[in-house]
């Protein structure tokens, strides 16, 4: 076993099969059909790619550590940070996984509006794919209609949480606040006529030659290759593997709610293609049900040392006002154990590991994201095909550098 | 709380062999090695098992072959000052039983090394090689166990817990 310091890496290690006529090309970190700030070291072979070699943490920020010194409420603005295109997943896992270590039982209405936002939020981030993806293909039109629609989902999220991408409105034990009173009647306006917007995106895209041509066939792989490498959520599905966490081990209410897994067997970057629009097609159904069904009641445990009282109570009564106190200065104990909680987001099988040792800290906070084990199948997909395909693979398995990098 | 916490919970290993002895890992591992497991704790619905060190990769194999068939995610937890020092979370997932089995490896201060398990998943890859970069524990058998997240000339490891959240400076 060799342990390598010192010098930084320019050129992928020497493999067995490499040779001299190669050319080893660097990819990014500043590349715009990187998504952020990835960076492949290819080695290629004319326009063929022999290997590839990805070199990532050039955003890391070390958020898991910075997590141990927060209390336990302090690291929900965090977990936005990691995936800027999926905060609510973010929120939402973290929550969730802290509510287990607690036992903490949430009330059903939060529980159907956490559904119904961890929806939009993969509309968002799905909108966001398909606007990038097109354009790293050349069709850049695309990218204004969806962005269009992205504004409006924003413009929802500014109105329930106050602020348009960096949400933290899911806290632990419920909400932050209740919703804005029309807001109900806003994300029905918009999934009204979203569908229409589907078909619009799917007329401009699917019947076109040069988006086909680039897409089919195009980085395959195979549902034992996507398993043994660890590939999650559509690109998974697409490869013929039919899991998905929000119907097989349900989180958050999901368990009542009735929507199609789409999976393809196909395995290639067409099949990603039409399995995400789908997908969407699938959110805007849970958000209708959602809208449809949505229970009465709180939006908050009743567990007045965890959960921040209304600001109402606060200032008339002495109690509120002394845990108010108590939570924003000490935080709360949380007590001791390890969970895994893992919940199906935009990208794939997300996963927070949260360990307590019983104080009002977290002793260690871990994110399994699924962009950073997704980007090691990148190989397996582009390897033999050529150069410029490699851009349309990177745009079909969506990956965030923010949430890779951590 | 604390009483509904521990409520369906089954904290030591002759709690989980006598609760559960129909459980798929837990057959698959008794089956194997009894002797590789030294501990096992069910609580909050969670599975963990604690394999001895230099069964780690084996104990994999046996629970692979068992149907737990996606790696999902492995990280550390640094005990420091306790002794053992480096924890290693496994945690692995059954698309046929719907299921997470998580194992778990101890790991005293003193040249933290276990066997490496990309052989079996090459998923593993970089989860180890974070784990190496961020807490120093090594896996022998690992193709490429560089740093991922820090510069390669980065002193230290900066999630071990005597690490200052500040850094150094």
């Amino acid at each position: 076993m060799t342990e390598l310091s010192g010098t930084p890496i320019l050129e992928a290690p020497v493999a067995q099969g490499s040779s001299d006529q190669h050319m080893v090309l660097n990819m990014g970190p500043q590349h715009p059909s990187t998504h952020g700030v990835l960076r492949l070291v290819l080695e290629i072979d004319g326009e063929i790619v022999v290997r590839l070699y990805p070199e990532i943490g050039y955003l890391h920020t070390g958020i898991e550590k910075t997590c141990e010194a927060k209390f336990y409420q302090q690291v929900v603005p965090l977990t936005d940070r990691i995936d800027y295109l999926s905060p609510m997943a973010n929120n939402l896992c973290y929550c969730l996984a802290v509510e287990k270590l607690l036992q903490l039982e949430i009330p059903e209405k939060a529980q159907w509006i956490r559904v119904l936002l961890a929806e939009l939020t993969r509309l968002n981030s799905h909108l966001v794919w398909l606007g990038t993806h097109a354009m790293d293909i050349g069709a850049l039109t695309v990218f204004l209609y969806t962005f269009r629609e992205r504004e409006e989902i924003l413009r929802i999220f500014e109105y329930v949480a106050g602020q348009r991408m960096m949400t933290s409105y899911f806290r632990i034990g419920g909400l932050s606040m209740e919703p804005p009173l029309d807001f109900f009647n806003r994300v029905q306006g918009f999934i009204r006529t979203f569908p229409e917007k589907i078909d619009e995106y799917s007329n401009l895209l699917t019947g076109n030659p040069i988006f086909v041509n680039r897409l089919k066939g195009v980085g395959y792989i195979s549902a034992e290759d996507a398993i043994a490498l660890g590939v999650t959520g559509p690109p998974l599905r697409a490869s013929g593997v039919d899991f998905d966490l929000r119907r097989d081990m349900p989180y958050s209410g999901y368990e009542k709610f009735q929507f199609k897994v789409p999976v393809s067997t196909d395995g290639d970057t067409w099949a990603r293609y039409v399995l995400r629009l789908e997908e969407m097609r699938e959110s805007v159904k849970i958000i209708q049900q959602a809208l449809d069904g949505m229970p009465e009641g709180p939006v908050k445990a009743d567990a007045p040392k965890i959960v921040l009282p209304d600001r109402e109570k606060m200032k008339t009564q002495m109690e509120a006002l002394i845990h108010h106190f108590k939570i924003v200065t000490e935080g709360f104990a949380v007590p001791a154990g390890e969970v895994y909680q893992g919940i199906e987001s935009p990208r794939g099988q997300m996963g927070y590991y949260v360990v307590s040792d019983g104080t009002a800290k977290p002793y260690r906070v871990h994110m399994r994201n699924p962009s950073f084990a997704t980007l090691q199948a990148l190989e397996t997909m582009c390897k033999g095909r050529m150069l410029a395909d490699v851009v349309a693979v990177i745009g079909s398995i969506d990956i965030v550098l923010g949430e890779i990098d951590r | 709380m604390a009483a509904e916490a521990t409520k369906n919970a089954l904290l030591d290993k002759a709690a989980v062999l006598a609760g559960l002895p129909e459980h798929p890992a837990v057959k698959a591992i008794l089956a194997w090695n009894a002797d590789a497991l030294t501990d096992a704790k069910f609580d909050r619905g969670e599975m963990t098992l604690t394999i001895a060190p230099d069964q780690i990769r084996a104990a994999a194999a046996t629970v692979q072959a068992a149907g737990y068939n996606f790696f999902e995610d492995l990280t550390a937890v640094d005990w420091y000052p306790s002794s053992p020092r480096f924890q290693l979370s496994y945690h692995i997932l059954s698309h046929t039983y719907k299921e997470r089995l998580r194992l778990r490896v101890l790991l005293e201060e003193a040249d933290p090394a276990v066997e490496s398990i990309t052989p079996l998943w090459p998923s593993a890859d970089y989860y180890e090689r974070e784990v190496f970069d961020l807490f120093g524990v090594r896996f022998e058998g690992h193709p490429n166990l560089r740093r991922i997240m820090m510069p390669d000339d980065w002193e230290g490891h900066p999630l071990r817990k005597d690490y200052p959240v500040e850094g150094y400076r």
